[in-house]
Formats: structure tokens, sequence, C-alpha cells
């Protein structure tokens, strides 16, 4: 997977936002679960994701090179047989979604948190990947 | 039992597709229908309603004569040092409004907060059990 070019690497994320609002992109007509937020940072990323009424416990998040993997299930609530409802609009079951980074991930330095049904993830560039700078030496 | 208000109904809902430019607060916060289920049993209603973002200490929830609010101030996520690059959803605060039968005993009201997610339940008030009138002849 090309991470970054020696022309582009400036901006690492410049591929990605190609990818997902170039031409030829499809809209899915059923929008992907969890819908989800991607932040810069210097050689990071952060990708957050609202997973309402989600356990901690029930979330698999993985990391494989430069892809994300959020996984996990929302668990329906116990009714109780008597129970009838006037209103239904949640939805539960199980889930998966795929991010691809534009960067491989260091896996040691990967951060989630999960705060009031919000995840947020911390992605850092392995310091072997980061581009190195390169003195010129004067003749 | 419960019904909803009108006038909340044109709020967009959290989707997290489309955002909200129609419903905007004084801090400048869309505001947001947040996604609701309702059960009722035999002792009450059950309100569960989904607000990512908001903490147990920024829902309001009134309940005036027959009218529930639910209010959320959804906290911003961004972090530090971060600037978004991509986004399906956003941020903002919740407002939603229903309609419940009159039984309800306000004073017995119990909410919880737990990962973006208020339960509400509310008993049924003992006075409101059906009271016969007996009709007395002239």
């Amino acid at each position: 997977m090309l991470t970054y070019t020696p022309f582009g690497y400036a901006d690492p994320f410049a591929l990605m936002r190609r990818q997902m609002r170039g031409p030829g992109r499809i809209p899915a007509a059923v929008p992907a679960y969890p819908a989800i937020n991607v932040w810069q940072g210097t050689d990071s990323a952060a990708v957050t994701a609202e997973l309402p009424g989600v356990a901690p416990e029930d979330l698999d998040i993985s990391v494989k090179n430069n892809v994300l993997t959020i996984a996990g299930e929302r668990k329906a609530p116990d009714v109780g047989e008597d129970a009838g409802w006037l209103r239904r609009e949640r939805a539960f079951g199980r889930f998966s979604r795929i991010v691809q980074l534009p960067f491989r991930v260091d896996r040691d330095r990967v951060e989630a948190r999960f705060e009031n049904g919000v995840l947020q993830i911390e992605l850092h560039r392995p310091e072997e990947d980061k581009p190195r700078r390169i003195d010129i030496k004067a003749a | 039992m419960s019904t909803e208000m009108s006038q909340t109904a044109r709020t967009p809902e959290k989707t997290g597709q489309s955002a909200a430019e129609q419903g905007e607060t004084a801090r400048g916060a869309a505001v947001f229908r947040p996604l609701a289920d309702i059960r009722e049993h035999k002792d009450g209603v059950t309100v569960t309603v989904e607000m990512p973002g908001v903490g147990p200490d920024d829902v309001e929830i009134e309940l005036e004569r027959r009218v529930l609010t639910i209010r959320g101030r959804g906290r911003r996520t961004a972090p530090e040092g971060y600037r978004r690059v991509y986004a399906e959803y956003e941020e903002g605060d919740y407002e939603r409004t229903f309609t419940v039968s009159e039984d309800l005993d306000a004073a017995k009201v119990k909410a919880s907060m737990k990962s973006g997610v208020l339960t509400l339940e509310l008993p049924r008030a003992k006075e409101a059990k059906p009271r016969q009138i007996k009709v007395s002849a002239a």
C-alpha cells in the first residue's frame, strides 16, 4: 500500500482526502456504521466515532499496517415480557468498520479512549517511517 | 401514551450524514433530535435517548404537566493539536420533547446516563388508578 511518495509526504492525508471525495466514489445507500471523523496531527492521526450505549468490553479495536478496524456489538437491553414498544428508533447488533490510514501505524502507540459514548483512537506514525530531514553538506 | 410535539419534529435527526442547519443554540452548536426508544410496562414508561458526547452533568430533564423535555449539551471531542480532515458526523446539542400521559408521577422520575445513553424511568402514579364515581339519584 502506498503510504507516501517522495514528493507527497508533506501531506500524508492528501491521498485519503482524494479517495474519500474523488469522482467515482459511489455514495453508499446505507451509511457505514459507526460514523467516523478523522483528525490530523503532526505525524499522527485520530479517529473518533459515536457509539452510544456500547459497553467498552464489547468493543474490538485492532490495527495492522495502515488499517484500523473498529468492531463490536451493540447489545439490546433486556426488555420484560409485558413491555410494549411505543417508539423504537435505536438499532442493535454487530458492526465492523475498516478505516484505511495514509500511514503505517505504530502498533505500540495506539491509544483508545471511550467517554460518554464517543470513542477516540489516537494513532502514531512509527519513528522509523517519519520523513528524515537531510542536511546538505557544504562543499 | 406519548406523542411527539410538532415543533421539534423538524429538528434534524442525527443520522451521521446530515449536518444540522435548522436548529442552533446561542453558543452556536447545532441541535439534533436524538434517537429514542420508548417502552411501556405495567409500572410506567421507560424512555431511552441516545446522546453521544453528552455527560451525566450536561443533561436537563423537565416534566411540566404533560410535556417531557430532554436537553443535552454535547462536549467537543476535538483532540488537542489536531484538525479535522474528514467528517461523517457533526457534534452538537440535543433536544427532544414528548407529550406523555397524565398518569405519570413527576416526583418519582429516575434518570441515569451511561455511555451517552440516557434512561428515564417514569413510574405510574398510584392515584392515577381508575377511580369510580358513583352517581347518586336525585
